[in-house]
Parts: structure tokens; sequence; C-alpha cells
């Protein structure tokens, strides 16, 4: 070949950066969102292809002084907004409490969902109590809001006697059928096409239960993501896919997921399905997004994506320190607030909260978080001397335990040859 | 009954589940209007309709986590991959998902699905249709792993293992989809038709899982076997005139131990046949547990025959695939040891 043809050579492979890492000042410059109360509500029978603005605007009811705006305000009683409220107050009670628990050695991991609360409550109280949810590791708001015993969560993260998951499973990978919220895997986005095959289910059997799903942005870069949208798009499955776009996957910036040059709902574009993008820390915009989706989905019209935009307020999880790869405030600055402020603040706004109940219902979460863990403690913590049965361990795999699994179990118990 | 050959056997057995349970459905690549490459699932479509057998995306990974999520909801579904080759990219949903997930929820959750896949060579299928991965799947706790060697087991051990309550891998030999090959390509083939075990019941019949067939008695050795390598390890005995025992596996695991201990007690001795890769492949397991249960028995070394540890050829197909002459080689240096 002519090397000539070939010049100017402008070949250059581009990596993708975050504007700020640690030491630089955090740089949102340059972005803009609607107005709250600015982007227009369809129809939840709008056909997909006439809502693709919406992957590229950014839904939002809450102004930054409390203000509930437009079209999307969702009709919510004050009374399910405390209650909203105290579920994320709580949560973030438990995580401040269990996230120091790992510190003082009682467990091995820990991961908080600080600043992403509105997200999981918000979205549980939208769903119906029977709709099945396929959670990432950052929903414990899901546990909470469907008031799942904290104390058997506290139970699971100890790994202890009462543990209800035998021990087994990575602290937080918390599973109740009960509650409808499937066994966390600690994989990343295998729930997902799992949760749209739930959906098929429910639709083949005619049931009126939608799924729901979460995984974070960076792990929208998995296969299982891009399965799990053809198959909720070729079988319109009742599903709502939540990508919660909380800027980092440890240390890698959303940019580094794709990112960069389009969002996160513009995913859903390409699939034929409607692609919000709402303000995750705005809890009834979360609300409203979450309630048309179900409601599309209920009335067998298809899937809905949803990009939660958020940020992480927390490291990903006991295991990393985020001052080593963004700046600490970085989160302090985030241009759209703190979730469980931006509620109190509208609710102060309606004369139904005030300062003293907010800080007496804080105080009563940490307390309640208190009492509770003591509880969970006095049963016990992650200790080497696993209070489960050596038995128990071979119980499970199978719904029966097949010989060579029993050989295994019972070869201690066996003498040694003479 | 009638006689059926191994796809008439899948199909009937299909049809036989869909009919009495409606949590039953089937999906999978051109498996629905068409009815499946290899026709397992002709006519189930129209029969049941497109709700209960359906084509699906080119994504074994979609197909394999949609039917995980289907079966936590309580449906027990049924999917073909349509080669065990193409299994891979939704190997993770299996690892990491469906067998672990009746464990990692302490049995909250279970996962009654069955994974069809056509496995194995002597098809002229080159390197990405004539893969035998069965280890892939008995090395992976949780699953369950089956292949039959006749339409009669083929029927019976597909209803068990729709009817299990565990994620079930069913890996049919291709290659005796239409007739139970011998392992001489260059001879004439006998249709299913010429074989007893092609009679098959018309409507509901289990062989459990986890029991081994001993589908010749024999007194001078021990033959493991499985699949199409069942046939030809039949067809190596008679050529050699040796009295094998062979036994059909039908289960890998849980694997039927007492049957195969039972044999070499008597035979002392023991030749392993395959058709996957040799190293860490089955017959590696096969010959520890051999070796642990019955070593004071045995009279000479164990012997594999296996494919080789290369990838599946094309042109020198009949070269890689453990024939005859290669198992008969194998079973002479067993008795002269």
């Amino acid at each position: 070949m002519d090397d000539m043809s070939r010049k100017p050579n402008a070949l250059d492979l581009h990596i993708p950066k975050p504007r700020a890492r640690p030491g630089d000042k955090p740089d949102f410059s340059g972005w803009s969102f609607p107005e709250p109360g600015d982007t227009p509500k369809p129809d939840i029978d709008e056909s997909a292809v006439e809502m693709r603005d919406y992957a590229y605007g950014l839904i939002r009811v809450l102004d930054m002084e409390g203000n509930a705006l437009g079209p999307w305000t969702p009709s919510i009683s004050p009374d399910e907004l405390r209650r909203g409220l105290k579920y994320m107050l709580l949560t973030r009670a438990f995580d401040e409490r269990m996230h120091r628990a790992q510190r003082q050695g009682k467990t091995s991991f820990y991961m908080q969902c600080l600043g992403e609360e509105a997200i999981a409550v918000a979205q549980a109280m939208a769903l119906a109590p029977d709709d099945m949810c396929f959670p990432s590791y950052r929903q414990q708001g899901i546990l909470i809001a469907r008031e799942y015993p904290l104390v058997d969560m506290m139970h699971q993260i100890y790994s202890n006697a009462l543990d209800p998951l035998k021990g087994r499973q990575l602290p937080i990978m918390y599973s109740s059928k009960k509650e409808g919220f499937f066994t966390i895997s600690g994989n990343l986005a295998t729930q997902v096409p799992q949760a749209v095959g739930w959906a098929m289910a429910s639709a083949y059997s005619n049931d009126g239960r939608i799924a729901a799903t979460w995984l974070g942005d960076g792990s929208t870069a998995e296969g299982d993501f891009h399965a799990a949208m053809t198959f909720a798009a070729v079988y319109k499955a009742p599903v709502i896919i939540n990508v919660v776009n909380n800027q980092w996957a440890i240390s890698s910036f959303q940019g580094i997921a794709g990112g960069e040059n389009t969002t996160f709902a513009a995913r859903g574009v390409g699939y034929g399905m409607p692609p919000f993008r709402v303000d995750g820390n705005d809890f009834l915009a979360v609300y409203a997004v979450t309630q048309w989706a179900a409601e599309r989905a209920r009335a067998n019209l298809g899937p809905t994506l949803i990009e939660h935009f958020t940020y992480r307020g927390g490291p990903h999880s006991t295991s990393d320190d985020p001052a080593k790869y963004r700046p600490a405030d970085e989160g302090r600055q985030w241009p759209l607030g703190d979730p469980i402020e931006r509620l109190r603040d509208h609710l102060v706004s309606l004369g139904e909260w005030s300062e003293e109940q907010h800080k007496q219902a804080q105080e009563e979460a940490v307390e309640l978080v208190r009492a509770t863990g003591r509880e969970a403690e006095k049963v016990g913590v992650l200790s080497t001397e696993a209070p489960q049965k050596r038995a128990e361990m071979f119980e499970d795999v199978y719904k029966d335990v097949p010989w060579h699994l029993a050989q295994q179990r019972d070869e201690e118990r066996k003498p040694w040859p003479a | 009954m009638a006689s059926m050959t191994m796809i008439q056997a899948l199909n009937s057995a299909l049809d036989t589940m869909m009919e009495r349970d409606p949590n039953v459905l089937t999906f999978g690549e051109d498996v629905g209007y068409f009815g499946g490459v290899f026709k397992v699932t002709e006519h189930l479509q129209q029969k049941y309709g497109a709700k209960r057998c359906f084509d699906a995306p080119i994504s074994e990974n979609g197909i394999t986590a949609t039917a995980i999520g289907m079966a936590v909801y309580g449906l027990r579904p049924v999917v073909e991959i349509q080669f065990a080759d193409y299994m891979y990219p939704g190997y993770d949903q299996l690892v990491n998902e469906a067998s672990r997930i009746r464990y990692r929820s302490a049995g909250d959750f279970t996962v009654p699905m069955t994974v069809r896949m056509p496995y194995g060579g002597g098809i002229r299928g080159g390197q990405t249709h004539s893969q035998s991965p069965e280890t892939l799947f008995t090395h992976v706790a949780g699953l369950k792993t089956v292949i039959p060697s006749t339409p009669y087991d083929a029927k019976g051990l597909l209803i068990s293992a729709i009817e299990d309550d565990d994620p079930v891998i069913f890996m049919e030999p291709k290659r005796i989809y239409n007739g139970p090959f011998d392992g001489f390509h260059d001879r004439q083939v006998s249709p299913w038709s010429k074989h007893a075990a092609s009679e098959v019941p018309a409507g509901y019949y289990k062989i459990p899982l986890g029991k081994a067939n001993v589908v010749s008695e024999g007194e001078a050795l021990t033959m493991l076997a499985y699949g199409t390598m069942v046939h030809v390890a039949l067809a190596a005995a008679a050529e050699a005139g040796i009295d094998a025992e062979i036994i059909d596996l039908r289960t890998l695991v849980p694997l039927d131990i007492e049957t195969i201990v039972a044999s070499v007690e008597k035979t002392g001795r023991c030749v392993i046949v395959h058709e996957a890769t040799r190293t860490s492949g089955f017959g590696g397991e096969l010959s520890a547990l051999v070796q642990e249960h019955c070593f004071y028995k045995l009279e000479a070394p164990i012997e594999r025959v296996t494919g080789y540890d290369t990838p599946y050829p094309h042109s020198q197909e009949w070269e890689y695939f453990p024939t005859p002459p290669r198992i008969i080689k194998a079973m002479r240096r067993v008795m002269e040891g």
C-alpha cells in the first residue's frame, strides 16, 4: 500500500477521562438540565418512537426550594410522603451503622446507598407490594420500604445463627421471596435478563404482576443488559429496567461504560423502548416515572427503561477509598442536592413537616437501628467459628443431597483406615 | 408402542409434558414455527400455540437467563441451545446463577429448568458444531447433567429432567439422532427402527436421573460410556470378541456409582470412553472414582479412550473420533495388564 494514502494520520486511541480526580475541583460546568416541571408527561400508550427525546432530557418535579412543579407531580398523600421520608432516613441510619460495624470488624463487607435512597424507596412505594424486584446490591431501600425486618438484614450481614441465608452469602446479598426481593447475586447485571424472564412468565400466566430490576451505569456494558433489553422489547415483557447512573463504578467514571457521548437512557431508543431519564435525587420524579412505567407494563404495553441520574455519595463498598480516585467534596457539590433534604423541604413547604419533626424522625431512625443492632449482635457477629452446622453447608445445592455430597459431608466422621 | 428416532422420542417427551403441565413451555433459536434445526420441537407450536413454543433471539445468554427468570416464577421452561458449542455466551448464567440460586437463597428460590443441547461429533460439523463440553457442566455444583443413548431413554430421561426441581443440562448426542452409529463411518448406518430401544410408549413414563444402564453384561472388563459412545463401545466389543460389560451412565451428575463399582469389582478391568477432550474430561473423574472404590480389585491400569486435546478438526474427524479400532486397542491393553 502507498504510505501517502494514509497521510495525514489522525489516529489516536481515545481513553475517556473524568473531569476531576483527587486534588482537582469538582467540575459540573456546562451541565444543563431542563427546569423542574418543564418536561411534558406522555400518555401511557404513547409510542416509544415519539418518546425518544426523553432520553436526552431529565424529568424533574421538585425545584431546589422544595416546590413540586409540572405534569409529572404525582398524586401522593402527605402521609405517604412522610412514610417515604422515614424509610429513607432509616436506610441512611442503617447504612451508617452497618458501615461502621464492618470497620469495627463485626462483618467482612458492606455497601451503602448514600445519596441514592430515593430511588429504591420511591420505586418500592410506586410498585404494587407483590411486584417482583430483581435488585442490584444498592437497593436495600426496597426491603426497608417493604418493611422486611431490619434485624433479619443484620443477621444476614453478620452471618450469625439467625441468618436467614444460613451464612452462605456475602453480607448485604439479601433474599426474600415473601417481600418479592430476588436473591442478590453479587455478579453484575445477571439479574436483568432474569427479571425479563420472570416478567415474561407473569404475562404468560396472566397474573397481573410486573417485574422491576436495577443495575448500575457501569454494568450496562455487560452483555446481560443488552440481552435483557432485546428480550424485553421483543416479547413486550412487563418489566421496568432501571439504570442507576451514580457516576462511578468503583473508580471508573461513567464515561468508561459509554456515558461520555450519550445518555444511558438513550440505550432504550435503539431497542424501541420508552427511554426516561429522571433526577434520581427527586423522590417525586422517581415515584411518578415509576408509576407511569408500572401502569404501562400492567396495561400489557411493554417495558420501560429508566435512567436515574444520581451520585454515589459513599465508597463503592467497604473495600475502596474514594478519596483515591475522585475529589473528596464532589458529592457535596452535586448540583441536584440530597434526596432526603429535598423531600424534607417539600414536606415543609407543604406545611406537612417541620425542622423539629425531621430532627426527631432522624433520631428515631438512629435509635431504632441502634436497638436493632444490639439485638442482632446479641445473637452474634461474623466469626471464624461459624454457628451453622457442618451438614447445612451441603444442603440446598440440590433439592435432595446426592450421594457424592453426602459422602463429602460425612468424611470427617469416618475413622482413619486401620 | 411405536418405533421412534431419538428426535421423535424427544419431541414426544416435550409433547407429553406440554399436554400434562401448562407450566411447561419451550423456546430457543428456530424452535417455534420451524420446529428447530434438528426438528425436536416440530409441530409443538402448531399444537400448543406460539406462547408455549416460540423462537428466541440469537442470544444464548438471554435464552438461559430468561429461562431462569421463568423458572424462578414457577414455570418449567425447556430451552434449546442450538448446538452445545453455542452454550458459552450463556455459561455465566448457568455457573453463577442457575446452579446457585437455591443455595444462596437458602431454598427460597429454585430453578426447575431444562437446558437441551445437541452435542458431539461424527457429523462433519467442524470445531463449532461437534464439541462435547459435558465436564463444563459436571464441574458446577448445583447442575445435573444427563445424556441419553437411545430413543427410549431419551424420552424417559427428558421427562424426568423437566419434572426435576433443579436445573438440568440435557445433552443430546446428535450423531445418533437418526440411528445408532457404531463408529464405523465407512459402513452402512442402521436406522433406529432396527433397534429394540426405539420402541417408545406414546404416553408418560420416566427413567430416573442418577441410574445407569448395563447395556451388555460381561465378565472380561467394564466399559463406561455415554451418548454415542455406548454404541461405538458395543460395536468395538463385538468386533474384538471381548466379553465386555458395557455401562451406559445416562446421568453424569448425579452419577450411579453403585452400578460402576459393582461391575468393576466383578471384572477387575475398566475402559472409559468419551468423545470429549481428555485433559480434565469426565473420564478423569470416572478413573479417580474407580481407583478410589475398586483399587484392590483392579487387575490392570484403567484406560481412557477419548477425543484428543485439540480443537475438533474437520477433515481429520475420523482420526480424532474415538473409533472402534482405538477402543479395541485399549481393551487389549487392559486385558494384557
